[in-house]
């Protein structure tokens, strides 16, 4: 698909470096980042997490001590606070195995955020060795274990929500080339999809009118779509604009991409709603 | 938990100036990329070698400033430094005195924003005319640009109209042509009795000291063929090092600021009238603003000095189209002005410690630069100089960090607190003492805490 043609009219340009990465190694031993809103909220999105990546023939390891990558302080400016925690982070990730994250956001802070805020620090080179190892769940698959099209069945419209982080490092359209080629499964485009839908970490509660103006733009665009599903790599932005609809009383069904992905796996069978 | 101040300008601003401000911006921003598509097969390409020439030439700034000054003077020009926007306005001040000059035209410069040149010649008795249509505009309604090209991307046309009828120029008509009809009769008039005429400088070339100038509405040419002295005000930073390097400079500029393929009128100027030339001003004075750009190019942001002003990262940005550009309290509004401004406010950075947080740091500021800025990097960086400066308003509205980075890097405390979150299910948040969670639910629902489910579920499968 020409993404400069129609409404998807924009071809993002790749603002984060992925050029070093790690690829994984022949025994497919992974660790999972499961991310803290998944641990405290979306326990059903790790799940499919896992399901996803063992289907793939991956071992998952789950670091018990892990518990955020730190993003929230480093976006709030509070860079002595989040380096504290991506030191935490790093050390419970300790190894050399990739490191999987159901986040683009996430993903994005181990391998760019952190060790932007680490330049000065003398153990810059071991958060750079860690986000070298980061890797947003379909960017793995496709980049790294290098599956291009996706098994099994699913079948209803998905509106992709290209998340900002996962746009920015190129994932998005890793993501999108998986759900496009599962079968019975299509993807309608939405307006303005390289805008951005508002939720952007500590912006949501410390610019709650500017960030809901921006979610009613894009549930707009989304609902015009009219979609069976709105899917994100990342939870937080269907966080907020889910949340923003059901506010508003008029719902929408959102899911994350590992949620579909497993889903195709079982067969149209959508499970633990 | 106070509240920040572009939010509540936001909730402030009339609802049809907002969706009028994002339409336009956004038309603009999609216009912009039909047009880069049309004739480059990779503009990321083009804008990362813009980029790099910018960096280059900001990194060595200490050579070229030399080098012009020597180009400029070899060329007819005189060539004045100004550290501060005082000592800028002191020189504009004393040229137009030593000359008797009490009539200016000028086009469109940000700098004279910057250093508020305009007030303060007339507060010396000094006329000093804004000749783009919409600068004009804002100086007739002593109002200020809310884009740094379009300056009334938030007028209407009718509002315009009013304005034009207030200041003598017609009876009431919103037709765009005859306003700008009208402006043009006025204007024609103030053009033949100026004494000097004052532009800005889009670029300046230090191999050949070139001038060069973009317009659409050829005013700046009309500013210079009837004046005796020109007057170039501009940045330090406004250097490129070759000629050629402005063919790539100038087809990004044009294309990023207004989707054209090349603006309507583009000036090179040498210098002054030649012997041989039948007209032109005989004195050209340019003027180097420092005002600050120095210590930015010691700070960690300098990469923000090789900007070209083509406002794409306004047009572009979802927060800029829902607040409009006076919500910024700054010359320089956008993702380029919530990194500039607080930057160029020296010791008063605190007053403008909040603007960087006027971010989702969605990154499309980045993605659209036409000189690869890394806009969105350089807003985290200033959060982080907010924060150890103790701005207040650096923290406004932003939730504390401490309790989290006590659990965040403790365990058994991050489990305990997964647990525990539970309360969140059967407490309504508005009883909740955490203001973050208030504000979350003020616009949204929160989603039912499951603290630990995927550890439980992770540990259970174990055991099978």
């Amino acid at each position: 698909m020409d993404q400069r043609v129609g409404v998807n009219a924009f071809h993002p340009f790749p603002i984060m470096d992925l050029s070093h990465r790690q690829p994984p190694g022949a025994d497919r031993r992974v660790q999972l980042l499961a991310t803290c809103l998944c641990d405290a909220f979306y326990d059903d999105v790790a799940i499919a997490t896992v399901e996803v990546l063992e289907h793939l023939g991956c071992t998952v390891e789950f670091p018990e001590g892990q518990t955020c990558c730190g993003q929230p302080a480093f976006n709030a400016g509070d860079w002595a606070a989040s380096r504290r925690v991506v030191r935490h982070t790093a050390r419970v990730f300790a190894g050399d195995v990739p490191i999987i994250v159901p986040s683009g956001s996430c993903a994005a802070m181990l391998f760019h955020g952190a060790p932007l805020e680490f330049e000065d620090e003398p153990d810059r080179a071991d958060v750079a060795a860690l986000g070298r190892r980061a890797w947003e769940l379909a960017d793995f698959i496709v980049h790294g274990l290098g599956v291009k099209s996706w098994p099994g069945r699913w079948a209803g419209t998905i509106a992709f929500h290209r998340s900002c982080h996962s746009r920015g490092s190129g994932s998005a359209a890793a993501a999108e080339l998986l759900l496009a080629s599962i079968d019975g499964a299509k993807v309608v485009p939405i307006g303005e999809a390289e805008q951005c839908c508002g939720f952007g970490g500590t912006f949501a509660v410390g610019f709650p009118n500017v960030s809901s103006g921006m979610g009613a733009l894009k549930l707009e665009h989304v609902r015009a779509a009219q979609p069976d599903l709105l899917v994100s790599a990342d939870m937080s932005c269907l966080m907020h604009l889910g949340g923003l609809a059901e506010k508003e009383g008029k719902p929408i069904k959102t899911r994350h991409l590992a949620q579909v992905l497993r889903d195709a796996l079982k067969g149209n069978q959508v499970v633990r709603e | 938990m106070p509240r920040q101040p572009i939010d509540q300008y936001a909730a402030r601003l009339a609802p049809e100036t907002r969706t009028a401000v994002r339409l336009s911006a956004k038309r603009t921003h999609e216009k912009r990329w039909q047009i880069l598509f049309e004739r480059f097969a990779d503009p990321d390409a083009l804008r990362r070698l813009a980029g790099a020439i910018k960096q280059h030439t900001v990194d060595n700034l200490d050579t070229y400033l030399p080098a012009v000054e020597a180009k400029l003077r070899a060329n007819g020009a005189q060539v004045h430094w100004a550290a501060t926007a005082e000592a800028a306005c002191a020189i504009v001040l004393r040229l137009m005195q030593e000359r008797r000059a009490t009539k200016m035209v000028k086009s469109k410069t940000m700098v004279s924003e910057e250093i508020g040149l305009a007030p303060f010649l007339e507060k010396h008795g000094i006329e000093a005319l804004e000749t783009d249509l919409g600068e004009f505009i804002i100086q007739i309604d002593h109002d200020h640009p809310s884009h740094i090209i379009r300056p009334i991307i938030h007028k209407k046309r009718q509002q315009v109209a009013q304005s034009f009828e207030r200041e003598g120029l017609g009876a009431y008509n919103d037709e765009p042509a005859v306003l700008t009809r009208r402006a043009r009769e006025f204007l024609r008039h103030k053009y033949l009795a100026a004494d000097v005429g004052l532009t800005g400088a889009n670029f300046v070339s230090v191999e050949s000291g070139r001038i060069v100038l973009v317009t659409n509405e050829g005013n700046s040419r009309f500013c210079l063929a009837p004046t005796r002295c020109h007057l170039v005000l501009v940045g330090i930073e406004k250097l490129v090092p070759r000629d050629r390097d402005l063919s790539l400079l100038l087809n990004l500029l044009a294309r990023t600021a207004t989707s054209q393929q090349l603006s309507v009128y583009t000036e090179f100027i040498a210098g002054p009238r030649s012997p041989g030339q039948p007209d032109g001003p005989e004195e050209m004075h340019v003027i180097f603003v420092d005002n600050g750009r120095t210590e930015v190019l010691a700070s960690s942001c300098r990469e923000i000095l090789r900007c070209i002003r083509c406002g794409a990262c306004l047009n572009a940005c979802p927060v800029y189209r829902q607040v409009s550009g006076h919500a910024y309290r700054s010359v320089y509004p956008g993702p380029l002005g919530a990194v500039l401004s607080p930057l160029l406010a020296g010791p008063h950075f605190p007053e403008l410690a909040d603007l960087p947080k006027a971010s989702s740091l969605c990154g499309l500021c980045n993605e659209v630069c036409p000189v690869d800025i890394p806009i969105s990097d350089l807003l985290l960086r200033l959060r982080d100089k907010g924060k150890r400066a103790g701005a207040p308003l650096a923290s406004a509205a932003t939730p504390p960090m401490g309790l989290w980075t006590l659990l965040a890097s403790q365990p058994a405390a991050w489990r305990a607190a997964l647990f525990g979150g539970r309360l969140l299910n059967v407490l309504p948040p508005s009883l909740l003492p955490v203001p973050s969670v208030r504000a979350w639910t003020e616009k949204r629902t929160l989603p039912a805490w499951r603290g630990g489910a995927f550890r439980q579920w992770f540990k259970n499968r174990k055991r099978q």
